[in-house]
């Protein structure tokens, strides 16, 4: 039971950090961004390759986060920076059609195999938790990364000059131009930040959940369902959410197996009868 | 004493902290034409939108003739006889202009839509909507876009589109902004032909325009009700004159 | 362009599809007839999403459901009726839509996106994942069904093309008039200002559930006559790819006209077959077409027919002065 909460914590802090980008992106920049999990999906398969060529994990992270965030920069400013003024219908079609060419790039590249990452030496070993029981360092890792970054995020945005800047293009991009900020950077700058979340997610995702060609999909309904409940735009909200869904997940699969991807869908209904705009959405 | 059509006791609007709209209570009868003046952000805008449904009010009721109308939607008022138009104007800009006025006959039709017959074979909304068109000065105009017709035309349509539904109660949110003279002259003409069917409720800044319509003057400030009565009295009001008239630099006796 | 001028082009090209048979050979006869019963699919979506402004992520759902009840219902030796089988499906398929209609109708623009992808889904999971029906493997529908009328036999792919032109030029000829009737003219008028809708007097999410429904219902004719073609029903039929599709069929031929609907169907799949012969990867390349189709010209084929014709026009006015 113990393990189970662990585990359901564990992952549902995993999508939060995936769903973090998702929802800041949207929330800022007004682009619903459908390659999202794409990145995902581009972050595990690095972690993949650059763990064989460069010998470990730990060389691979920093060089995946530093590759995914260039890779969003350019994406923005080639493409994304034209979504802007669009509708949405052209926004996910765009987004669409990058998923298709995201995933064609890695067969060519990659293949379409199924792939496992060996977990790092220094964190294999399992934490005894009772007599009988005990854990996986890794999967606290995982957790503890997560939360650092949950934190850094809040810090940044709340408590900070940059965060402040942000949250003032966010709510009124116009006037925040007049008075001197630089919009496009901004934007750049959160688009990047939301590929590079994304894919640090898949990297240190990938030695439990090994790495294989669906995932990048699987992971974004997850994140719109997780944006759906907790509300567009809100942190707290894709938070919440995401914890409710890997509890939601987790012990679905464990009590009702072939049910259980349907479970957090009936969780999502259940929320929009009540509360059309999520649990902390404006409306 | 006029037939009340539309009522609001102590009709409060908040919106987290801030009171919008604060204990307002008016009526509006049929016959009349009752203007809501005050300086920007008094609550006025916020108030036809309470009327007219689109925001709920957070306490108050609201009465349209005997029925509690104060949780109903927006579209359900509409469709009690109760039509707005907007201050920024709000009409289907690549419709005609005769579109737009059908539509809104059409929507007062009740029942199940029909789905097989052509819409333009329904008489009944077709001359609706000329017949407003005709009263707003726009029948030459019928088959034109809404967006390309002028300001003025634009501002006309609305208020053609509030009348071709036949309401019973007219709210009327600044019809005259961005006028030029010659159509506030037309629109204030329209307006007062109309005083004698409908109970109107008038939003408005210029001040020329409200003495002449008014019959019954409330003064909004800060979202409250500072003064209510005949528009005579109000115009000899002192306090009004201070908060409102005087600092305006407006209007002399 | 004048009504005439627009009923002889239409016209014309029926009488090219109505005689397309009697020049092409199998494989031809067969891909024109999958596009024609994929216009289904994407007409019925140009009602949501160009007619009344509702972008749906989640279409293929009501097109998968009514291929399924097919699937599950057909004997395994002989064809199932088709007077009983298509209506049950058809009800299945808008049944799905009015539930989940009700659902999703309140929310609005990029919520209504997600949550509409998010449904579809798990309809998606609960036929991948179950057993119910065959699970990822899918099922095979082995004889089509039967329309017990003496001369058609849904069998003969030649019969089953004529079926399938007369149910596109039907379904069209029905949106054409719904479109023009009160009820089209105020779901038109919803997606150009809903706002302004409700406060004329609409109901306007009961309009809303009403589009989603019907647009449910003629999704699930194409898939049950998808099913009934291909001789086989599995999930991906639900998947948001194919969601993702559809949308991309619409607004390749221009959404807003039921015209383009049927133009973006052709064009998407003959595209598909080019870039499928050019590379096992031919995602890559239909991938980048998107992306410049949205970029460069995103009214469509129609559009840029539009264009072209506004263009011409300019023209001629300079040209005659």
């Amino acid at each position: 039971m113990l393990i189970q909460i662990l585990n359901s914590v564990q992952y549902g802090l995993l999508l939060f950090l995936v769903a973090s980008g998702l929802t800041l992106i949207f929330g800022i920049m007004g682009v619903i961004n459908l390659a999202h999990g794409s990145f995902y999906m581009i972050g595990a398969y690095m972690a993949f390759a650059l763990a064989e060529s460069l010998g470990s994990l730990w060389l691979a992270l920093p060089v995946g986060i530093v590759l995914a965030a260039a890779l969003g920069l350019i994406i923005e400013w080639l493409l994304i920076s034209r979504l802007y003024r669009r509708d949405h219908l052209h926004q996910v079609l765009l987004t669409f059609g990058l998923i298709l060419v995201f995933e064609e790039l890695r067969s060519i590249a990659l293949g379409d195999d199924v792939h496992s990452v060996p977990i790092p030496a220094l964190l294999s070993a399992s934490l005894p938790l009772t007599d009988t029981l005990s854990y996986p360092v890794y999967r606290l890792f995982i957790s503890g990364v997560c939360i650092a970054l949950a934190a850094a995020m809040y810090w940044t945005l709340q408590k900070t000059r940059l965060g402040a800047r942000i949250r003032a293009a966010a709510s009124n991009p116009e006037m925040a131009q007049s008075l001197g900020l630089d919009i496009r950077w901004i934007h750049a700058l959160v688009f990047a930040t939301g590929v590079a979340l994304a894919a640090l997610a898949g990297m240190i995702a990938a030695p439990v959940s090994s790495v294989f060609p669906g995932m990048g999909n699987q992971v974004l309904i997850v994140c719109f369902v997780i944006v759906v409940i907790g509300g567009i735009g809100s942190l707290r909200g894709a938070l919440v959410a995401a914890l409710l869904i890997g509890f939601c997940d987790t012990f679905g699969k464990v009590l009702f197996p072939e049910f259980a991807g349907i479970a957090v869908y009936l969780l999502m209904a259940g929320v929009l009868l009540f509360r059309p705009a999520g649990l902390f959405g404006r409306a | 004493m006029n037939e009340v059509l539309l009522r609001a006791n102590d009709l409060s609007r908040r919106f987290g902290g801030l009171v919008a709209v604060d204990g307002v209570s008016l009526a509006l009868a049929r016959g009349e034409i009752h203007a809501v003046i005050g300086p920007n952000g008094a609550g006025k805008s916020t108030l036809v939108n309470l009327l007219s449904g689109e925001l709920a009010a957070s306490s108050g009721t609201i009465h349209l003739r005997e029925i509690d109308v104060t949780r109903w939607s927006a579209d359900r008022i509409a469709r009690g006889g109760v039509a707005r138009t907007f201050q920024h104007t709000n009409v289907f800009p690549a419709f005609s202009a005769f579109e737009n006025c059908r539509l809104a006959a059409q929507a007062h039709a009740g029942g199940v839509p029909g789905l097989w017959r052509n819409a333009h074979r329904y008489p009944a909304w077709s001359a609706a909507a000329l017949a407003a068109l005709a009263a707003t000065a726009l029948a030459a105009r019928a088959e034109v876009a809404a967006s390309t017709l002028s300001h003025g035309e634009q501002r006309a349509l609305e208020i053609a589109m509030a009348l071709a539904g036949a309401p019973s109660v007219l709210l009327l949110d600044e019809p005259l902004a961005g006028m030029g003279p010659e159509d506030v002259a037309g629109v204030v003409g329209l307006v007062r032909g109309l005083r004698e069917r409908h109970a109107i409720l008038l939003i408005e800044h210029d001040m020329d325009a409200v003495f002449a319509l008014a019959d019954r003057l409330t003064v909004m400030a800060n979202g409250r009700v500072i003064a209510s009565g005949t528009a005579q009295a109000i115009r000899e009001n002192a306090e009004v004159q201070e908060v409102y008239l005087g600092a305006a630099g407006e209007l002399a006796s | 362009m004048s009504t005439r001028r627009r009923i002889v082009l239409l016209g014309g090209a029926l009488v090219l599809l109505a005689l397309f048979p009697l020049l092409a050979e199998k494989f031809y006869l067969q891909l024109v007839t999958r596009i024609m019963v994929l216009s289904i699919f994407t007409l019925s979506l140009d009602l949501l999403v160009g007619y009344t402004g509702m972008v749906s992520l989640g279409h293929a759902a009501y097109f998968g459901i009514a291929a399924y009840v097919l699937a599950l219902v057909a004997p395994a030796d002989v064809g199932a009726n088709v007077w009983l089988t298509l209506p049950v499906a058809l009800l299945a398929s808008a049944l799905a839509a009015l539930v989940i209609g009700s659902l999703v109708v309140r929310t609005a623009g990029v919520y209504f996106i997600m949550v509409t992808l998010a449904f579809a889904q798990m309809i998606y999971y609960f036929f991948h994942d179950t057993r119910v029906a065959g699970g990822s493997d899918g099922i095979y529908v082995n004889v089509r069904p039967q329309t017990f009328i003496p001369g058609i036999d849904l069998g003969d792919d030649l019969h089953f093309y004529y079926v399938a032109l007369m149910l596109m030029v039907g379904v069209f000829a029905l949106l054409a008039t719904l479109l023009r009737s009160p009820f089209g003219r105020a779901l038109q008028g919803i997606k150009a200002n809903e706002r302004r809708m409700r406060s004329l007097g609409f109901a306007t999410l009961r309009y809303k559930l009403a589009a989603f429904v019907i647009a449910g219902t003629l999704a699930g004719l194409a898939g049950y006559l998808a099913a009934a073609r291909e001789g086989y029903v599995n999930p991906e039929m639900l998947a948001w790819h194919q969601s993702g599709t559809v949308l991309m069929m619409l607004i390749l031929g221009g959404m807003g006209t039921l015209v383009g609907a049927v133009l973006g169907t052709f064009a998407y799949v003959l595209l598909q077959e080019v870039f499928s012969d050019i590379t096992r990867h031919w995602q890559l390349l239909m991938g980048t077409f998107i992306i410049v189709a949205v970029l460069v010209f995103p009214q469509g084929l129609a559009g840029l027919a539009q264009q072209w014709r506004r263009r011409r026009a300019r023209l001629e006015d300079a040209s005659g002065e």
